[in-house]
């Protein structure tokens, strides 16, 4: 699974680089660049077999049972993709290091961008396409997390927003295209569908699949009118643009359309579609670039241009037109990369990016200048360097195109005015920043960056030079390797050289480069002219409209359902549920008593469920006082404690005696900063309303329980009572269904509780309250905080709570008792200390250090399931055995009873959390906050 | 003599059960109530050592055991907000 180590190795190193961050700065930097590297050097082993021709597809059981597998597959343009990811991803480390500033934290910075480069690797190298699909979403998320890294900025929480909304939902759309083509072709694994292209162009689902995937091929590129998330997300750290915006985030788009060219290309559709995208984006882009005054603006959109550029190459559908694409992926990404990083330097140095005020930096930083020209030039597609060769290709390609259309010329034109365009920007990243006079205004002084910071880009601007001067040599192998799995078959003869004599692309090379020239001659009035119309030609504004427009419709249909009023709900929930429980038993000829004898009615029986109806009706009767209510839902709890004791279920009677006091304590913390008195808010017709609501529901479910209880009833119970014993080595039934048959269900309930706790800890957590100085008649507090004879004498009780609690845990298997109960207990005796002795008293003798409890008792509740692992038992298996001891005797010992180890300890540290932590918000008693107390 | 020692016990336990309830229920102040609930906490564990010894069983004394324990609790919590409001300070 070398292939797979590949992803997951990103994915490893960017949590240890968020975690060395803490033992310095630059350690994130190195662990970053160490596992690029550890990637790569995992990855090349692959790259002579990928080199010859081969294909290597490695596969791992992922969900057998519905036929998905993690899947990943190597070929040539898996690899140049792999490559480009890692390669320029190391440089993006090295530069990164110098230019994120002292407040930047480098282990989130260097950690989100390991995942994304995981994520992307895992796009690249996936075989199947659900599998694609779902990196696919994890570079979306993973951007997100970028473009926001600055996140005080509100331009950077905006555009990570707008990228994550956009490609978030042409990912959404692509899902469904993946699902129609995996349908179409039988198999979600690119090895079948690129072969059956044929029957997938055939079919009549072609056309709804191949929008849908192409909506998430070109939101993710950008493209026309998806493109205006890529400007907004210049908000980034500039070394996030960097790598987003050459090699990576945007050349997913143009991935997928390079990888599915086999299986979706050469139908009308696909051309129309992709080359009317491809040419509109290739022109705006180009247009819009030119009159951006920022320096990263112009690279966006000059990068809207170039994806443009590449997708009208893949529209085109001929062979050559695709090699040409892969050829003008592979320059972008290094020019474009190299670009950025220069613009990231300027910036840098400068202090803005804003080029009415960066001039003549020439003087300033020579060096840099010379290597951002020569990018640049590369970008305009100037002879020599390698923007040229993939741009005369798209041209010839384009001559091709036109040749057999009707109205062909007017590709032409705009593809050469797109060249204008280029020129002329390019020019003027050239001519405005690093000539065109001095300097305006600058906050500091520019000079040459660090040495090290320029290195990523020399190596990039080299690369330019050799692809362009030696493409036959450099390149060619790269590419042909590349192509030859983006057609899935021979790559068509291409002639990389400068020179290919006089013909038409030469002629639009000239063209352009003169075209441009004069364009940005005559700039100056073009400029005032644009910046009229800055503003009304905005995509934006039209995404803000339809978002908004959502919000209003999610906001409608939430009012529609939720009227804000608890009230209306729980009684419209209540009655439905009467008719709806009613309904079923309308027609119906079965007599409401059923056959089964009565048993014979004792005394205290009788006195109990009298007692019972009295203190629920006080409870109504008092609501509106609610200290003396909450008295009286205690009396309600302990004798509903005794049914459970009369009727043989001891283990529910200590549970509700525990919960009932733990109740009791929270309701009271809750109460201290409430109103003491129900204040009456719903006039009398309302409240008889309510009161026959009420009596329905309760006299409802009386005659329902009345019903089934009066009838023989055969229930699940006989089976858990005889396999008790046998199967789970324990004579407490009910604790061996939490334990042991239920196992499953616990550890998902202790989970949930830890979370909940947890939670409430995080809301809790910094929340200070002012509380009443008087109580409910109006005397003052008392002064005696702990009263002395209270105090000692829950001091002495402590000690034998523990106990109980330890005695109820041990049995538990057997006898009434269990981790739940025993849980509670112990909460119960140290909330007791808490109450009588104070915060302060019990935080110095205890402290309240309760993560480590729920994280210990999670894990020994996962490891015991995860234990039966290693005997070849499925997840949560349990065992038993008998052991005999001098003096002690025989005993018995299972495996759940350490797993109830675990809900103990869950239990104990998420109740202790919330109670102390509710008990805690008071303003006065914020003096004792253990945080406080540590410093 | 157990025999009718037990009904006797179980009579007088009951009738102070309902008495109890009758102080809970008419109050007239809260710390009537309070101790109404607690002399109730502790009537429910005569009661129950009570059934244990008629029917001869241990099972009922541990209940009995944390009836005791929680009473206490609740009864230590709704008096300390009487007194001071905040129970955990």
């Amino acid at each position: 699974m070398s292939l797979g180590l590949v992803v997951l190795i990103p994915y490893l190193g960017a949590v240890l680089a968020a975690w060395v961050a803490r033992f310095g700065r630059l350690h994130s930097a190195w662990v970053a660049a160490l596992v690029a590297g550890l990637a790569l050097a995992w990855l090349l082993p692959h790259a002579p077999t990928t080199f010859a021709g081969a294909t290597v597809v490695q596969r791992l059981a992922w969900l057998p049972a519905v036929g998905l597998d993690l899947a990943f597959r190597l070929d040539g343009l898996a690899l140049l993709f792999a490559l480009l990811i890692l390669g320029i991803g190391l440089l993006i480390i090295l530069y990164a290091r110098y230019y994120l500033s002292e407040r930047d934290s480098m282990g989130r910075f260097y950690a989100y961008l390991l995942l994304f480069m995981g994520a992307m690797l895992g796009i690249v190298l996936s075989e199947n396409l659900i599998q694609l699909f779902l990196f696919w979403e994890l570079t979306s998320l993973a951007s997100f997390l970028l473009i926001s890294y600055w996140q005080g900025r509100e331009e950077a929480r905006n555009g990570a927003r707008m990228a994550l909304a956009v490609t978030g939902a042409g990912g959404l759309a692509m899902l469904g295209g993946f699902l129609l083509l995996g349908e179409i072709a039988g198999s979600y694994e690119l090895s079948v569908i690129l072969a059956s292209g044929d029957a997938i162009r055939a079919h009549p689902l072609y056309v709804p699949m191949l929008v849908l995937v192409l909506l998430g091929a070109l939101t993710k590129s950008a493209q026309f009118p998806f493109h205006f998330w890529l400007p907004h997300a210049m908000a980034a750290p500039t070394p996030v643009s960097a790598y987003l915006h050459s090699a990576t985030m945007v050349k997913a788009g143009v991935f997928l359309l390079a990888r599915l060219f086999p299986a979706l290309s050469g139908t009308p559709e696909w051309a129309w579609l992709l080359i009317l995208a491809g040419g509109f984006t290739l022109l705006l882009g180009a247009f819009f670039a030119l009159f951006k005054h920022d320096l990263k603006g112009l690279l966006a959109y000059s990068t809207i241009s170039h994806l443009g550029l590449i997708t009208l190459l893949f529209g085109m559908g001929t062979g050559l037109a695709a090699v040409a694409g892969v050829f003008h992926i592979i320059n972008h990404a290094i020019f474009k990369a190299g670009l950025f990083m220069a613009a990231g330097i300027i910036d840098h140095e400068c202090g803005t990016r804003d080029m009415r005020r960066i001039n003549g930096l020439w003087k300033y930083m020579p060096h840099t200048a010379t290597l951002a020209m020569v990018a640049a030039a590369s970008m305009a597609g100037v002879p020599l360097f390698n923007g040229f060769l993939s741009k005369e290709m798209f041209f010839a390609e384009s001559v091709h195109l036109s040749a057999g259309l009707t109205h062909g010329w007017l590709l032409l034109v705009a593809v050469v005015l797109a060249g204008v365009f280029a020129v002329a920007y390019s020019l003027r990243f050239i001519h405005d920043v690093f000539f065109n006079g001095e300097p305006v205004d600058l906050p500091r002084t520019p000079h040459e960056p660090p040495r090290w910071m320029k290195v990523p880009v020399e190596v990039l601007v080299a690369l330019c030079l050799l692809v362009g001067i030696l493409p036959a040599v450099t390149v060619e192998p790269v590419l042909a390797m590349a192509a030859a799995s983006v057609l899935q078959g021979p790559v068509p003869p291409h002639d990389l050289a400068l020179w290919h004599g006089f013909n038409p692309a030469l002629l639009m090379s000239i063209l352009a480069l003169a075209g441009g020239l004069l364009l940005y001659a005559a700039r100056k009035p073009l400029f005032v002219l644009a910046d009229r119309w800055q503003g009304r030609l905005d995509a934006r504004a039209l995404y803000q409209r339809l978002l908004q427009g959502l919000f209003a419709l999610a906001g409608g249909v939430t009012r529609a359902l939720d009227i804000g009023s608890l009230q209306r709900l729980i009684a419209l929930f209540v009655a439905s549920a009467v008719l709806l429980g009613a309904a079923g038993f309308l027609g119906g000829e079965a007599p409401l008593t059923g056959g089964r004898a009565l048993l014979p009615v004792d005394g205290v029986s009788l006195l109990a469920t009298l007692g019972l109806l009295a203190a629920s009706l006080g409870a109504v009767a008092l609501h509106r006082r609610r200290l003396a209510a909450l008295i009286l839902t205690g009396a309600v709890g302990l004798v509903v404690s005794l049914v459970f004791i009369k009727f043989s279920a001891p283990d529910l009677a200590l549970t509700q005696l525990s919960v009932e006091v733990v109740t009791v304590v929270l309701l009271l913390l809750a109460l201290y900063f409430l109103p003491q008195r129900t204040p009456a808010e719903s006039g009398l017709a309302r409240r008889g309303r309510d009161a026959l609501l009420a009596l329905a529901a309760g006299g409802g479910a009386a005659a329902l329980a009345w019903a089934v209880l009066t009838r023989p009833y055969e229930s699940i119970a006989p089976y858990f009572l005889a396999q008790s014993v046998p199967e789970g080595g324990g004579r407490n039934v009910v604790n061996v269904i939490l334990v042991d048959f239920r196992g499953f269900d616990t550890l998902g309930e202790i989970t949930v509780l830890a979370l909940a706790g947890l939670g409430i800890y995080a809301m809790l957590e910094r929340l200070q309250l002012p509380g009443p100085d008087r109580d409910a008649e109006g005397r003052p507090w008392d002064w005696d905080t702990h009263p002395a004879i209270m105090a000692s004498l829950t001091r002495l009780l402590l000690p034998l709570a523990l106990l109980t609690s330890v005695f109820i845990l041990l049995r538990g298997h057997n006898l009434p008792g269990g981790g739940f109960i025993a849980g509670l207990v112990t909460a119960v005796a140290l909330i007791m200390q808490y109450l009588a002795n104070g915060a302060a008293w019990t935080h110095a003798r205890l402290p309240p250090n309760l993560h480590p409890v729920i994280g210990w008792g999670l894990a020994v509740a996962t490891g015991t399931g995860l234990a039966s692992w290693a005997y070849d038992h499925p997840f949560l298996t349990s065992t038993f055995g008998h052991f005999d001891w001098p003096l002690v005797g025989e005993f018995e010992l299972a495996s759940a009873m350490v797993f109830d180890l675990g809900v103990y300890l869950v239990v104990v540290g998420s109740t202790l959390l919330i109670l102390i932590y509710l008990g805690l918000m008071h303003g006065a008693s914020h003096v004792l906050r253990p945080d406080e107390e540590a410093r | 003599m157990l025999s009718v020692v037990i009904p006797i016990a179980f009579t007088l336990v009951a009738l102070a059960v309902a008495l109890n309830f009758w102080r809970l229920l008419v109050g007239p102040s809260l710390p009537d109530r309070i101790l109404a609930l607690d002399t109730l906490y502790v009537n429910t564990i005569a009661l129950l050592v009570l059934l244990g010894i008629h029917l001869g069983s241990a099972l009922y004394f541990e209940a009995a055991l944390l009836i005791a324990l929680m009473g206490f609790v609740g009864t230590v919590a709704l008096c300390k907000y009487l007194l001071r409001g905040d129970i955990i300070e």
